[in-house]
Formats: C-alpha cells, sequence, structure tokens
C-alpha cells in the first residue's frame, strides 16, 4: 500500500515550507532514517528523513516548490505499484507520516542543547508560556497565520482570545503596510549602468518572518526606550585579562567577546529585576522563573536569534561556548526550531559595526530588548572633575509599557551598568 | 403544493404505504372504531377494513410483542403508542426482542416493524405521560429513531420508516399535529440518518430535533432581527443513525454550537453531540458548546411552570448571545 509524505510541521509557526533540494529520484529504494530531502522553514533548514522503507513512487513536488503544511510531496510504496492520486484540495494537518530531524548535532553541540530549567537561583516560580487562554480554532488560525497567540489580547469572556482576535491581527498589518507592489515608477539608470539591476527579488520563508513578526510587534506593542551611558574600561580590562589567561591554558583556548560579557551582566541584572523577565498575556503578565536568553545573528540574508536556555543558571564560559556553537549553526542554517524559540529576553548587539547606539524592536512575546553600540574612546569628566579619556559604551533598553513601566525599565538598566562597571560584582 | 397539518402528512404517509404493500398493518389502542385519539388514523378503518387497521386492548407488552412477532413473520405493522410515555411498560419487547433479534439470529430474522406515537412535554399532561424517550431508545444498538419538526418530514420520515427493515421508532409531537407546511402529493420518502439544514448561517450552528427546530428557527429570527447574528439551524430529524457531516460541515463553517432539545438535559441526545463536535471539530471550536434542554426536574404538572420548563424562545436567545460573546 502506497503511502503518501506530506510537507511535514516543523514549528509551531510554520504554514508553508520550501522544498530546497531532493536528495532522491523517481524509481529509487529508499531505507528507514535515509534523507529524502531538505526542507526550508520560516526558521531553519531541516533535513527529511524516511520513515517509510520502500521505492519512491512520485514527486508530486519540484525543488525549489514552497507548499503549505499537510501537501503531498512525495509517495512511497512498493516497486511498481502506481502512485497514488493525492486529493485534490490537502487539508493542513499536524501529524505527517515523516519525521524532520535538525541535521546532525555533533558532539560538542551536546553543550547546548536545551536543558531543564534550573530550579536553583530561579527569580520568580516558573510558569508555562503555552497556556496562553485561547479557543482552538483561534489557535489553530494562529498557527496558520504564523502568529503568536499569547501576544494577542482577547476579547473573548475573561479575555479568551477568539478566532476575530486572531483575525484582527492577522489583517492588521496588511492595512498599515501594503504588501502588494510598488506603482510607483522609478527610473531605470540614466547610464544603463546602475550600481545593480533593477529586479524583485523574491521573499524567502526567513525574510518573510521577520518582515511579519517585526511589524506585528512594532504596531501592537507599545514600545518605550531608555538609553544610559556605561564606563566600559573595566570590563575591557577584565575580558583582556581573562582572555590573557585562557589563552595561556592552552587546550580548549577560548575567547570570551565583549557580547558574552553582556549577556551574562543582562542574565545578572534580570535576576536582580525581575520585572523585566516577563511577558503580556492579555489580562495577566507571565513572569518567568528562568531567563532564556536570546541574542540576535546577523546572516548574508537575514537575522536569526538563538536562544540560550537557563541562562540565569550558566557560568560566563559556559554562555560564550554555548553563544559560540549557536552563532555557528545560524551561520550555517542548521538551528532548529527549538534553538530559536522560547526566549524570555533578547541582546542585540551592532558595536563591531561602530554603531554608537540604537534602539531594538521587541522580539515578541519578550517585555523588552537590550541595543548595544560600539565601545568608544570620548572625553569624560572623573570623579574627581578631571577631563581624561573614557571608555563609553551606550546600551539602550526598548520596552513592552504593557508590562513594564519607566521606573523598572530605569532600574534594570541602571542594575546592568552596574554589573557592567563592576563586573566582580557579577560573581555574587 | 398542497399545505396539510403534519397530523395529515403522517396519515397520508400511512394511506400510501397501506395501499402500496399489502403486508403493512396499523395497531394500536383506539386507532380504528374510534379513530386515534389524536385521530392521526382517521378514517383509515373505513378505507382499508378491520384486517388492516386493528384495535388492540390496553396492554402495551401484549400488542408491541404481537407486532414484533408479527414483524419477525413478513407483516411491517405500524404500531400506535398513544403515548410514547407508555413505552416504558413493553420495554423488554421495544428495546430486548425487537432490538436484538437480527444481531441474535446471526441476520436471518428482520424486525421491521414502525412503533410511533406522541413523544412531548408541554400539554400539561403530567409527569407520567410527557417522557422523551429518543435519547434512551438510541442508545441501543438494532434501534433507529426519528423525530420530525415538521409536515413534510413527517410524511417523508414515516413511509422511510415503513419501508425499512429494521425497528424505527417515529417520535411525534401533539403540539406539533395542527402545524401545517407543504408536502408533495406524490410518493416521497426523506431518508434515515440525513440531518437537514432549515435555515443558512454564518456565526451560530443550532443543532435540533422535534419541536425545538420550530424553537430555534423562531430564535434565530429574533437574533437576526435584534443581535445581527446569523443563525444556521440543523435538524437533525434522525437521532440514530445519526448524520454526523451535516453537524460537522455546519460548525466547521461558523466555529459556534448551541444544541438545543426538549429531552431532559442528562445523557440526553445533545450530550452526545456535543461529544461529537469536540472530538471531531475540536480546532474549529471558538467558544465552549451550550446546550438549552428542559430544565432538569420530572415533567412539571402547573401549566405557567412547563412553560418555563421547555425550552424556548428566550432561553434560547439568552444562551445563543452567551455562546457568541
Amino acid at each position: 500500500m502506497a503511502e503518501i509524505i506530506d510537507m511535514p510541521k516543523l514549528s509551531d509557526t510554520m504554514s508553508v515550507g520550501t522544498l530546497v533540494k531532493w536528495n532522491i529520484k523517481q524509481g529509487q529504494t529508499v531505507a528507514f532514517g535515509d534523507i529524502l530531502g531538505e526542507v526550508e522553514t520560516d526558521k531553519a533548514t531541516m533535513e527529511l528523513s524516511c520513515i517509510v522503507p520502500g521505492t519512491i513512487l512520485k514527486i508530486y513536488a519540484p525543488a525549489g516548490s514552497q507548499l503549505p503544511v499537510g501537501a503531498p510531496i512525495c509517495a512511497i510504496g512498493k516497486k511498481g505499484e502506481a502512485a497514488p492520486e493525492p486529493s485534490a484540495a490537502p487539508a493542513p494537518k499536524a501529524a505527517a507520516p515523516a519525521t524532520a530531524v535538525p541535521a546532525i548535532p555533533d558532539k560538542t553541540d551536546v553543550s547546548c542543547l536545551p536543558a531543564a530549567p534550573a530550579s536553583s537561583g530561579s527569580v520568580a516560580p516558573q510558569s508555562d508560556a503555552s497556556r496562553a487562554k485561547a479557543s482552538p480554532y483561534a489557535k489553530r488560525m494562529a498557527a496558520q497565520a504564523a502568529l503568536n497567540v499569547a501576544a494577542l489580547s482577547g476579547t473573548g469572556p475573561g479575555g479568551r482570545v477568539v478566532g476575530r482576535d486572531v483575525a484582527a491581527a492577522a489583517s492588521a498589518p496588511a492595512v498599515a503596510a501594503p504588501t502588494g507592489p510598488l506603482n510607483v515608477a522609478v527610473a531605470p539608470p540614466a547610464d544603463g549602468k546602475g550600481i545593480q539591476p533593477d529586479a524583485d527579488i523574491p521573499v524567502g520563508g526567513m525574510r518573510q518572518t521577520i518582515a511579519r513578526r517585526l511589524l506585528e510587534s512594532k504596531v501592537t506593542v507599545p514600545h518605550f526606550y531608555l538609553e544610559v551611558e556605561v564606563d566600559a574600561a573595566p570590563l575591557m580590562a577584565m575580558r583582556e585579562s581573562l582572555n590573557k589567561r585562557l589563552a595561556d591554558s592552552g587546550a580548549d583556548a577560548i575567547k570570551l567577546s565583549v557580547n558574552d560579557f553582556i549577556l551574562k551582566a543582562s542574565a545578572e541584572a534580570l535576576r536582580r529585576v525581575p520585572a523585566v523577565n516577563a511577558s503580556w498575556a492579555g489580562t495577566s503578565i507571565r513572569q518567568h522563573g528562568a531567563v532564556h536568553l536570546s541574542f540576535g545573528v546577523a546572516l548574508e540574508d537575514g537575522l536569526v536569534t538563538p536562544v540560550i536556555r537557563d541562562a540565569h543558571a550558566k557560568t560566563l564560559k559556559d554562555i560564550a561556548v554555548e553563544a559560540k556553537a549557536l552563532i555557528g549553526k545560524a551561520r550555517s542554517k542548521k538551528l532548529t526550531p527549538n534553538e530559536m524559540s522560547g526566549s524570555t529576553f533578547t541582546v542585540t548587539n551592532l558595536g563591531m559595526y561602530g554603531v554608537t547606539g540604537f534602539f531594538g524592536i521587541i522580539n515578541v512575546p519578550n517585555a523588552a530588548i537590550l541595543s548595544v553600540g560600539a565601545t568608544i574612546k570620548k572625553p569624560v569628566v572623573d570623579a574627581q572633575d578631571r577631563l581624561v579619556i573614557g571608555h563609553r559604551m551606550v546600551i539602550g533598553l526598548s520596552g513592552d509599557h504593557r508590562v513594564v513601566d519607566g521606573a523598572n525599565g530605569a532600574q534594570f538598566l541602571q542594575t546592568l551598568k552596574r554589573l557592567l562597571e563592576e563586573p566582580g560584582l557579577m560573581l555574587i | 403544493m398542497p399545505v396539510i397539518s403534519y397530523r395529515e402528512a403522517l396519515r397520508a404517509a400511512m394511506r400510501e404505504e397501506l395501499k402500496r404493500d399489502d403486508k403493512v398493518v396499523l395497531m394500536g389502542e383506539e386507532i380504528a372504531q374510534f379513530n386515534g385519539a389524536y385521530k392521526v388514523t382517521e378514517g383509515l378503518l373505513k378505507e382499508f377494513g378491520p384486517k388492516r387497521v386493528v384495535d388492540t386492548p390496553i396492554s402495551e407488552a401484549g400488542f408491541i410483542g404481537l407486532g414484533i412477532g408479527a414483524s419477525m413473520l413478513g407483516i411491517r405493522p405500524v404500531m400506535e403508542l398513544m403515548f410514547w410515555s407508555f413505552s416504558y411498560v413493553a420495554f423488554d419487547q421495544i428495546v430486548n426482542n425487537a432490538g436484538n433479534i437480527r444481531y441474535m439470529s446471526g441476520g436471518l430474522i428482520h424486525c421491521p416493524i414502525v412503533i410511533r406515537g406522541p413523544a412531548n412535554g408541554g400539554t400539561n399532561v403530567g409527569a407520567t405521560h410527557s417522557h422523551t424517550p429518543e435519547a434512551i431508545l438510541a442508545s441501543h444498538p438494532g434501534i433507529k429513531v426519528v423525530c420530525p419538526a415538521t409536515p413534510y418530514d413527517a410524511k417523508g420520515l414515516l413511509k422511510a420508516a415503513i419501508r425499512d427493515n429494521d425497528p424505527v421508532y417515529v417520535m411525534e409531537n401533539t403540539i406539533l399535529y395542527n402545524d401545517k407546511g407543504e408536502v408533495p402529493d406524490e410518493d416521497y420518502i426523506v431518508p434515515l440518518g440525513v440531518a437537514d439544514v432549515k435555515r443558512e448561517g454564518t456565526d451560530l450552528t443550532m443543532v435540533a430535533h422535534g419541536r425545538a427546530v420550530i424553537t430555534s428557527l423562531k430564535a434565530a429570527a429574533v437574533l437576526e432581527k435584534e443581535h445581527g447574528v446569523s443563525v444556521e439551524v440543523i435538524d437533525l430529524r434522525s437521532i440514530r443513525p445519526l448524520d454526523e457531516e451535516t453537524i460537522l460541515a455546519s460548525v466547521r463553517k461558523t466555529h459556534r454550537a448551541l444544541l438545543v432539545e426538549e429531552n431532559k438535559p442528562f445523557c440526553g441526545v445533545d450530550a452526545q453531540v456535543a461529544y461529537l463536535i469536540q472530538s471531531k471539530a475540536f480546532d474549529e471550536l471558538d467558544a465552549p458548546i451550550h446546550r438549552v434542554s428542559s430544565i432538569d426536574a420530572p415533567q412539571i404538572y402547573s401549566k405557567r411552570l412547563e412553560d418555563q420548563q421547555l425550552p424556548d424562545v428566550s432561553r434560547v436567545v439568552r444562551e445563543s448571545l452567551k455562546v457568541l460573546a
């Protein structure tokens, strides 16, 4: 009996997948565990492994095609058997007879697998972020529209998110930002040799996700912005000394980046000001017991935000090693959806480009995002009123005003500033 | 098309089937010489004679048992119960004998009996005469149960019941006997197990059977006029077999459901329908399923209180608005 393999649902928000490539041909024999091909979701490229051994009877979808979840992609059966006709309009469904596995984690990746939330040192009781109050229909609609139900405010009884709320959220951005082709006529380069050819570049899964999620955040979350300047000299000094010592120790020489210190300090600041480690949940504010720290990684064609789980319970070295592994996976597009979801706070850093200060868009359902600028030398007035050369870094915080007020946002930045200026405090 | 009453539609069904098939026989208390306690069989004795239209003693266990035996030997009896409430003294015959004989004989013996009569409250006849046993009987595999709400369905369902080879129990409603509607003169049947969309809508699905369909249609009109809500009304017509797909298709469209029945709520038909919807259309639901049933007490004798006990338009509207919140 031939089986039709459907486009699997590989992440909570996946509604469409792109068949990046096929490793198999029609007529080929496949065994359990063979990698049939690769699927690009809105978040990552995943391998599609075979769980139905047999002969590939038919490939319904050529490489490069974009298909909704549940659409037939190929059929596997006995050699010589006729390929079944897939039903005309495949209903999207969650259960697909194929599983995708994250591309082969090697042994060093073990340390960055998500660990169970550590109970010691938690700043607030653990609560389950998946328990947003929403009707089953609203949840299904949200999954199809790749919206986060927890980020919507419900108009149903007791604040329940119902179908109309999802419909409103799904259509709101379309009103705010027309997505149709640009109607304005733009003249081609007069000399016929512009800096690049005129072209419409098709938008891939990742770019669409960025566009949708950030627009949703910017138009539905009331952002406010705070900024503080930090004396980065002590941090630089500590980094230099630690890196020297690490280099001397040889063996698994790791090098700590400025960002690693900022990640560690952010986790510690959240422990001290836990009100920022929270999410808006419609009729309640959900406080999170663990700090799951997300950070932006720029890619050639976009941006991803991998998550360091339980950052509050990890050492600076743990964080540095894990961040490095996640960055590597991000660049090779091998991050799993799990490694990119469930964050409680996000750090972005444009310091390496010399940007002195900026404000990020909140990564919903986080309550805030930290933006880190470059450390630059500039004249400062010191405690003794002398004009001296300072190493200064500007850090900004964009907060969701539904969850965080100016005062506790400021308290968080103040705490973070103290931790960065006296990095020894991170030890206690 | 002729407009006739629900009562006349039932009579037309029986007359047409008596003419079509000489194996069809009517039996029951006072159905022949007295023309029926509710005049459903009026004139049929005169037309078909005492061998086809038979008065029975006042003993349901006896005459239902007689009909079941006759049906096993090839007669197609249509038995009238003056009230379905009286079926309880013939429960062994109705459930144990009629419902099981085909299964226990390995399919060798069929029991093509029809039992019909009124099964409703709301007529101030007290607790012992107001039972609605459609859920109780439909819970037995081997038994088919239908509850027509309109004259058209009354004729079509009764004819389908008479032609069916299994026991089919037709539950009528004395309050509907005088309701009029268009009914074709010619031969037609309404197949068992096919629900009917009595009104199309987009915002809320009401599922009902029997007289609750009429109440639901009135409530739907009020909801549209006063609240701008578009209600779809599904008439189950047949309790068992149950047309699951028509219910589910409507819920997939409206995402909200209110179930209305004149049964008591505990283990009622709509308990089963609610289970069906949540199990097969869980992801379609935008609100909890609500039910409107008779108030859970023995049928109240006081007319004023009994009127409150049965689902009425205002209660259906009120409950609809809760589902639509």
